[in-house]
């Protein structure tokens, strides 16, 4: 008799402090969202499992970014053959880049990547992607506590998600 | 454990130039194995680049990036000689940790 009273006691504290748990990491989100950037320890697990680019960009703590063009694409193909590796360039001039994030549109999942960039790194980066179709890519760059975006589509002739 | 990551440093200038290849299989969780399973998702969540005891890069990564990543980024307060130490987590809990030395 005790056992099951013990067993219900356990299984509702258990389900009180994970929904508590819950509760902060909401509360968090909601009071500070661009502290969540700004970490560079902990994964943000809502911006990576955001879809669509609106709602990445406010995951990321980025609302209603700027449109620049103070930034340049390097080397990045604009039609690339094969969409399991796509090479991507960005280059930020903006004055104090500390953060840039890659956001592919078609993809299942939109954040592809957030580099953190400590004072004396140049905001000039390089990496594959991988692209489902032919879509938007989009540069999220914060630059002295502000958020630009620029995008360019690229094109694919082959999809990388494919089994 | 995974394979080691091929590391590239060398100076540019008063810039350092490093390039990172890392071997590991970024599995996106949405494709699908002979036996219509979904194969889970396993992927590089975090890479940290540090010099001379200095975070000069951290990234956290998703499951579009591809499949043996590439990196390439450029710093300055560093010379030939200074190690350079590239390490990166993923989301099953593995880790790897690999330096190279700062060509001139």
């Amino acid at each position: 008799m005790t056992q099951v009273i013990n067993q219900d006691r356990r299984q509702a504290l258990k389900a009180g402090s994970a929904t508590a748990i819950f509760g902060m990491f909401v509360a968090a989100g909601l009071v500070k969202p661009s502290a969540a950037l700004a970490q560079a320890a902990g994964w943000n697990q809502a911006a990576f499992a955001a879809k669509g680019v609106d709602v990445t960009v406010k995951a990321l703590g980025g609302a209603s970014p700027a449109q620049t063009k103070d930034m340049s694409w390097g080397s990045t193909p604009e039609i690339a053959e094969n969409g399991a590796v796509v090479p991507v360039t960005v280059v930020s001039k903006l004055p104090k880049t500390e953060s840039i994030a890659l956001l592919v549109e078609k993809n299942p999942n939109t954040l592809s990547a957030v580099f953190t960039l400590p004072a004396g790194t140049d905001p000039n980066i390089a990496t594959r992607l991988k692209l489902a179709e032919t879509s938007n890519v989009y540069a999220l760059i914060k630059a002295d506590g502000k958020y630009y975006v620029a995008q360019r589509e690229i094109k694919v002739t082959l999809g990388g998600c494919g089994g | 454990m995974a394979d080691p990551m091929k590391i590239r440093a060398k100076m540019e200038g008063d810039k350092t130039v490093v390039r990172v290849l890392m071997s590991h299989e970024m599995e996106t969780g949405q494709r699908k194995d002979s036996a219509g399973k979904i194969i889970p998702a396993h992927f590089i969540t975090e890479v940290t680049a540090t010099c001379n005891g200095k975070t000069v890069l951290s990234a956290q990564w998703g499951t579009s990036i591809s499949k043996n990543p590439y990196l390439q980024f450029q710093f300055s307060g560093a010379k030939a000689g200074d190690k350079i130490s590239i390490n990166w987590v993923d989301n099953g809990g593995d880790k790897r940790s690999d330096e190279a030395t700062i060509a001139a």
